[in-house]
């Protein structure tokens, strides 16, 4: 991909790379300063969080994470809660999400004519472009209403004793309501990516298919989509770490309460909701540097996802490439 | 346009054939004499406004190779991938006439695609084997379809369809490694015996050995002369050399419209239209 | 049997192809209803006083936010003032490095860096800039902006510059031009238009951000434009209406969010607009 050809032009034009012209070595040093600017606001991101949260990693150690009581006022901090939280309705949201992106996706690229595929992917870019505050705004006042009394309510009566994920009164603010913003959210993300795979699937594999004899979903389902599918799954874990660590839509829907329920109707907390929440009327350093480490874990959570997918996402560029 | 010319200096001398299918050509009926596999009848093809096909009349003999030759953009593609509908994933798609199978209209409005595609067999410009295993790429129709049971009749028809298509002693030691392992001529002899795997009453080749080199291209026209025993071949090639080789009758594409087609040999050496002449000797403008 | 067969294989096709038919409707589903509720309950709100009065205090009627709007203006401005050069610099620098290993690390980190999550953003500015100055400011939710918008500035910038032809770099160093001439007076102008349409995007994206807002802006009921007090932003505002329990700011809320998505609108509609702009066709 890279031009070969590029560089040694460039190395026959400029003599030496060391002894070039002075104003291009002055241009290059520059340039390089805005590189190594970006790798040293990273680091200084680490940095700063981790030297904040130190207090509390000290006093707390590993408990810290497997605590599940939060109670600032004992301090008591066990950032348990949280964490299943953060990771319960952000995998919900993504079961949600994979497989309605994946069918827009493929309605998109298979299925629909170009004079209805060009404005439906226009509107599902301008979800992505929605605020997440106006997301969680909507949520507060249609959403959750919506999902207290014509899905809670009756799922909670007549399946309540038998499933646990049914059970308890309907809140409406809730972990299923906070999964279901997520995927909202996050849905335009992973069929764009999605289709954006799908149509570099080539061609020629799509008419041996059919040439063989496979209906178009058959085609779909066992050519196209397999030849696609690690751009795929790179997609969904980006579209995961997006969800892991989504504040303010989830903070407005969620319920916010601490606890870890089996129940989908039953309040659930967040890294991201416990920080927006909390952190303005922390009293304490301790207090503050257990926050901070909450922000540490989340930051680290979502580096580690989104390396993940980034690596996926490269390896297929690469593959395309070839 | 050079690429078009160049086989073509050698038009002039009669190409080289092997001797059996010397005899065999002097020997040949006219096609409409024989039992006829695809035949067309006035059909006409449009992309959006742009016509592609003009009235082409044509009969394609059983179990023989015909050859559709003609400058690039002459239709003889867009003929070939009208038999088995292929066009109809482009948007904007128009045609008229018909093509018949065996008789049976390609286009009535009852037509299932998919039986259609799945009895004419299609190898490709580009060898295109999927991203899978050799066995799973010549497994790919048969499962789909559902035309064997279980394991042991599937290796079965694998086996079979990779001997037909020349391969099977090339790879018989490495079914489950992945097709995209091989080599180009592989490849495109692995595309065959996939398209073969579905027991296809007719083969269309699209260029099949345009992207290879001598050597693999003399495997695939051995092959086909092969196949041609039991399938109804057609193959599009603008390699003149080519057609002449492997081809018993040739059809002739120019601007959409069929100028001429007749024997291989007598195309080749006595052709009744000037165009043709002009092609295949090379004074093309 | 082969005729059954086929019958269920024509079935499945059609039922899984409408099946992806109807996904599609489901997702159109909230789109349509989040902007048919900020249509109906926004615009009853939006008047002249909504753009030229501040907040009224719980229980008046009335009152504006027109603060915020300020507000937003001034941090995405600053925003762009302090993140956009770096960015532009960092994406013509991996654009100009290609394949150097320290430019994929560079490129890597921006990737990963776009995937922080605001509200870490937002707590990392605190620990720096709010500590630091001792008190919330323009200043600190402005850097918190930056640092969301340098990540995606920087790579959309060198997709753009890398999308210009060979041809045109060479020709250019073909006629002696050093190489910083090249890339400025050639390459960068030819690129304007897919910059532009990056840094605008992100313009947008940042200006609805709230939860990097929330411990560095701060939000402040009065008109403010200092650099070191604490200020307002549009996206603040209808986090704490929303969560207030009176209908009077709710239906603000409402018009705010009205607000807030025209603007998203009007900056997608201009970068469709620059998109067909002539100058980005070399």
């Amino acid at each position: 991909m890279a031009n070969p050809a590029d560089g040694g032009l460039m190395a026959r034009l400029l003599p030496s790379r060391s002894k070039g012209n002075v104003q291009d070595q002055f241009y290059r040093l520059a340039l390089l300063l805005f590189g190594v600017s970006i790798p040293l606001l990273f680091l200084f991101i680490v940095l700063r969080i981790g030297t904040e949260a130190w207090p509390a990693m000290e006093a707390f150690g590993w408990g810290f994470i497997t605590g599940t009581e939060w109670n600032p006022v004992l301090r008591e901090f066990g950032a348990l809660p949280f964490i299943f939280g953060t990771v319960v309705s952000s995998v919900l949201a993504l079961m949600i999400a994979l497989p309605l992106s994946v069918g827009l996706a493929i309605f998109l690229t298979e299925l629909a004519p170009r004079w209805l595929a060009a404005p439906i992917a226009f509107a599902t870019e301008l979800l992505a472009a929605i605020p997440s505050v106006v997301y969680g705004l909507w949520g507060i006042f249609v959403l959750v209403p919506w999902l207290r009394f014509t899905i809670q309510e009756p799922l909670s009566r007549h399946f309540g004793d038998v499933i646990p994920i049914f059970e308890g009164p309907a809140y409406g603010f809730s972990m299923m309501a906070g999964a279901v913003i997520l995927s909202i959210m996050i849905i335009p993300f992973i069929s764009a990516v999605t289709r954006e795979v799908l149509t570099a699937v080539p061609r020629d594999q799509r008419e041996a298919a059919l040439a063989l004899g496979a209906t178009r979903w058959e085609m779909t389902w066992q050519v196209a989509l397999p030849y696609a599918l690690p751009g795929i799954i790179g997609g969904a874990i980006l579209g995961l770490g997006r969800a892991l660590g989504e504040t303010m839509a989830i903070t407005m829907v969620i319920g916010n309460r601490p606890d870890i329920a089996a129940s989908l109707f039953a309040p659930g907390y967040t890294m991201a909701s416990v920080l927006a929440n909390e952190f303005a009327e922390a009293t304490g350093a301790l207090y503050l540097s257990a926050l901070m480490e909450i922000a540490l874990i989340l930051f680290g959570i979502t580096i580690v996802v989104n390396i993940f997918a980034q690596l996926l996402v490269w390896r297929v560029a690469k593959r395309g490439g070839r | 346009m050079n690429a078009e010319l160049q086989p073509s200096t050698m038009a002039p001398h009669r190409p080289s054939r092997s001797p059996g299918a010397e005899a065999e050509a002097s020997a040949l009926p006219p096609a409409r004499e024989l039992e006829s596999a695809v035949e067309a009848t006035d059909f006409s093809f449009w992309y959006g406004s742009n016509q592609a096909l003009d009235s082409i009349s044509l009969t394609v003999p059983a179990r023989k190779v015909t050859a559709l030759i003609g400058p690039s953009g002459c239709g003889k593609s867009t003929f070939l991938r009208s038999i088995n509908r292929m066009n109809d994933l482009i948007p904007g798609i128009r045609h008229e006439g018909d093509i018949t199978l065996h008789g049976d209209s390609v286009y009535r409005n009852d037509r299932d695609v998919v039986q259609l595609r799945k009895s004419v067999g299609m190898v490709f410009q580009k060898s295109n084997p999927f991203p899978k295993s050799i066995y799973q790429n010549v497994a790919y129709g048969p499962k789909v379809n559902r035309l064997v049971r279980g394991r042991a009749e599937m290796d079965e028809l694998v086996e079979r369809s990779l001997r037909r298509a020349a391969l099977w002693d090339e790879v018989k030691d490495r079914l489950d490694s992945s097709a995209l392992g091989l080599s180009g001529g592989q490849q495109q002899r692995l595309c065959i015996a996939r398209a073969l795997a579905v027991s296809p009453e007719v083969i269309l080749m699209d260029e099949p050995a345009s992207a290879l080199d001598p050597v693999a291209t003399q495997k695939i026209e051995e092959l086909i002369y092969e196949l041609k025993h039991e399938y109804t071949i057609l193959i599009v090639t603008h390699n003149m050399q080519q057609a002449a080789r492997v081809s018993d009758y040739t059809a002739f594409f120019y601007m959409g419209r069929l100028i001429e087609m007749g024997r291989t040999q007598q195309l080749f050496t006595n052709p009744h239209e000037e165009q043709t002449e002009a092609y295949i000797t090379g004074r093309f403008g | 049997m082969a005729d059954s067969l086929s019958r269920r294989r024509r079935w499945t096709n059609r039922i899984m192809l409408t099946l992806t038919g109807v996904a599609s409707v489901l997702i159109l589903v909230p789109l349509t209803l989040i902007l048919s509720y900020l249509m109906t309950a926004g615009s009853g709100a939006i008047n002249i006083d909504f753009f030229t009065q501040l907040p009224a205090p719980v229980g008046e009627e009335g009152g504006g936010m027109v603060n915020a709007l300020v507000g937003t203006l001034f941090l995405v401005l600053l925003a762009g003032a302090l993140g956009l050069p770096i960015a532009v610099g960092a994406g013509i620098y991996l654009a100009e490095a290609r394949k150097s290993p320290f430019a994929n690390l560079v490129r890597f980190i921006a990737d990963v860096m776009n995937g922080i999550p605001s509200i870490v953003t937002g707590i990392f500015v605190w620990a720096w800039i709010v500590l630091w100055m001792g008190r919330f400011s323009l200043l600190a939710g402005s850097v918190a902006l930056a640092v969301m918008l340098i990540p995606m500035v920087t790579r959309t910038t060198e997709e753009m510059v890398r999308l210009v032809p060979r041809e045109l770099r060479e020709g250019g160093i073909a006629l002696g031009f050093t190489r910083w001439r090249t890339t400025l007076g050639i390459v960068i102008p030819a690129a304007r238009g897919g910059i532009l349409t990056g840094i605008l995007v992100a313009l947008a994206r940042i200006s609805g951000e709230t939860a990097p807002l929330l411990f560095t802006a701060f939000g402040n009921p009065f008109m403010e434009w200092r650099l070191n007090e604490p200020i307002s932003a549009l996206p603040l505002l209808i986090y704490q209406y929303a969560i207030s329990p009176y209908d009077e700011w709710h239906r603000l809320a409402w018009a705010a969010a009205l607000v807030l998505i025209a603007l998203v609108l009007v900056i997608s509609l201009l970068t469709r607009f620059l998109i067909k702009d002539p100058h980005r066709e070399r």
